[in-house]
């Protein structure tokens, strides 16, 4: 087991809300238990010598793919609505914001 | 499959004949979420009916392919295996999906798979797990665990995966096909359901080698969809599989076979080595020491990919969507009871990972180790023509055996994760048998080094017997 808690309950708590992810009692417990271990595992990377080491956030050369801005068929309305759960007159219906 | 294609056997004959073994063997293994015996047949008459008028077929005509519920097809539900997408029909289908189409092949069913690609034995599937052909008490693999397992049951002739982190070779190598996890940008990702986009590619699962190099011919195609494909001239990868391995070299990185792997795991692979000596390369014992790190910062960058990608499940234009008096509620709620406990780990983690006063500690130095482990293959590939090592570091496990410690989980998928990190290209083929349990070889090669790798592949297959084992599926 771990000895010094690596990440707490309510910081867990908080990090799920950041996530916009609910979460319930048993699983705040349970979490933060195992992502305890898991992130002491993950601490295995402290060791490794870094400095003066660039960044890989991918291993492919990226640029930007432009193409003409020309109009192009659209998705038709019914099929573009067809997953969402809640709809209404031809729109999607979203809880209330604000 | 040459049966199909030169005509013997009409393409309604053979999907009749794959649904034979689906009403056989489903029941019993699961391999498959979705299937689509209808719309097959259909097809399947159609390729018939254009063989009689004497037109020209595509490369797959009639062959029986099962793709992974993660990969999206116009009109057929496409879940990843969670409940946020259970009624999901997507209104477009990935290229792969067009690619197979315009070779006349016929998509038999979605597979069942870890939901959102995210685990190693097929366990976190919302929709039940699949089981192990060659022991219904083991696990398959995953995350395509049901791409292999429709495989291995020939409940399909051919399959498509997807491969994050081993998800293509994982399950490959338990259920004793060929899996491939070609170079990253070689394949489309266009209508794949992203999951860490820096690192997934979709692969072949298939029977033997020389299938994965016909399929492989039809998925790898540059793509304006897809920013990250590459535009390279793609080869014909069955050509390459001719020819001996004479004067090849082979790296066996010591990082990948040392400890913590299974000894019976361990002797196959050497074994393999060995033999792959007596058909004419040479081989070394290799040092890639970034290795060491290559599993957390691999976890560390995917968990941090999915935890932006997974944003996009709110429940308004598609997904499961909860009930609640405002927008944050209903988002927080569906996310809770639309996704599987391990999905919100990762994402949790991954959020944290990404957040302020940890980003430069988890995820830029997991970053910076990537180009560490990038730099440790490059050097690698100056004296190997390809590296050697097992797929997994151990024989398929028993059902529910890890699926309660995570970190045990994480820690099978070792000897796979730096290939996604790095970039390049693997292959895992069957090597060996451990009682009635199958091991699998990986061969590792530099990026858009498929061909090479597929010929060692190859190479080692027409020398061998072990593809040829079927599992016994008693009644």
């Amino acid at each position: 087991m771990v000895e010094k808690r690596l990440i707490s309950e309510k910081e867990v708590e908080h990090v799920a809300w950041l996530a916009r992810l609910e979460l319930s009692q048993s699983d705040k417990r349970l979490f933060t238990e195992q992502f305890n271990e898991i992130i002491a595992y993950f601490k295995k990377i402290d060791e490794a010598k870094t400095e003066g080491v660039e960044p890989t956030y991918h291993v492919i050369e990226l640029v930007n793919i432009l193409r003409e801005d020309q109009e192009t068929p659209p998705l038709p309305r019914e099929e573009a609505l067809q997953n969402a759960p809640k709809k209404e007159k031809g729109y999607i219906k979203a809880p209330k914001i604000v | 499959m040459e049966k199909i294609r030169s005509g013997e056997l009409t393409a309604a004959e053979c999907v009749s004949s794959i649904y034979e073994r689906i009403r056989q063997f489903e029941e019993r293994f699961h391999a498959y979420v979705t299937l689509t015996e209808d719309q097959a047949l259909k097809t399947a008459r159609q390729i018939d009916a254009r063989r009689q008028r004497g037109e020209a077929l595509g490369s797959l005509a009639g062959v029986c392919v099962a793709v992974k519920d993660n990969i999206c097809t116009q009109g057929i539900r496409t879940t990843c295996s969670s409940r946020m997408l259970e009624d999901f029909i997507p209104p477009y289908s990935a290229t792969v999906v067009e690619r197979i189409e315009r070779e006349d092949a016929i998509i038999v069913g979605k597979t069942n798979m870890d939901e959102f690609a995210m685990g190693s034995t097929t366990e976190t599937s919302y929709f039940g797990l699949t089981r192990n052909p060659w022991d219904p008490s083991r696990v398959p693999g995953g995350s395509s665990g049901g791409s292999a397992a429709a495989v291995a049951l020939d409940e399909a002739v051919l399959a498509l995966g997807s491969d994050t982190g081993g998800s293509v070779r994982c399950p490959a190598s338990f259920c004793s096909v060929v899996g491939l996890k070609p170079t990253y940008g070689l394949v489309s990702r266009y209508g794949l359901i992203a999951f860490a986009n820096s690192l997934e590619q979709i692969g072949p699962i298939t029977g033997n080698v020389y299938d994965c190099a016909l399929l492989l011919n039809v998925i790898a195609s540059h793509d304006p969809r897809d920013s990250t494909s590459v535009d390279i001239h793609r080869k014909d990868y069955t050509e390459s599989l001719e020819g001996d391995i004479k004067g090849l070299k082979i790296g066996v990185p010591k990082e990948l076979i040392g400890e913590g792997t299974d000894k019976s795991v361990v002797s196959s692979v050497w074994d393999a080595v060995y033999k792959l000596e007596e058909f004419g390369a040479s081989y070394d014992e290799v040092s890639l020491p970034s290795l060491e790190y290559a599993l957390p910062s691999y976890y560390i960058i995917a968990m941090s990919e999915a935890s932006s990608n997974l944003a996009r499940y709110d429940g308004l234009r598609y997904g499961y969507r909860a009930e609640g008096s405002d927008w944050f509620e209903v988002y927080s709620r569906g996310r809770r009871t639309g996704l599987g406990p391990e999905v919100r780990r990762r994402i949790i983690l991954g959020t944290y990972a990404l957040s302020a006063g940890y980003y430069e500690e988890y995820y830029m130095k997991a970053l910076k180790i990537r180009s560490l482990i990038k730099r440790d293959f490059d050097r690698s590939f100056e004296d190997s023509d390809v590296l050697v090592g097992p797929t997994m570091p151990l024989p398929p496990f028993k059902i529910g055996e890890k699926i309660d410690n995570p970190l045990a989980l994480y820690l099978c998928d070792v000897d796979t994760v730096s290939v996604n990190l790095m970039g390049g290209c693997a292959v895992s083929i069957p090597c060996s048998f451990v009682g009635d349990l199958p091991i699998g070889l990986q061969i590792i090669g530099k990026p858009f080094d498929e061909a090479k790798i597929l010929r060692v592949a190859h190479a080692f297959e027409q020398n061998t017997t072990h593809h040829l084992r079927r599992p016994l599926l008693t009644n």
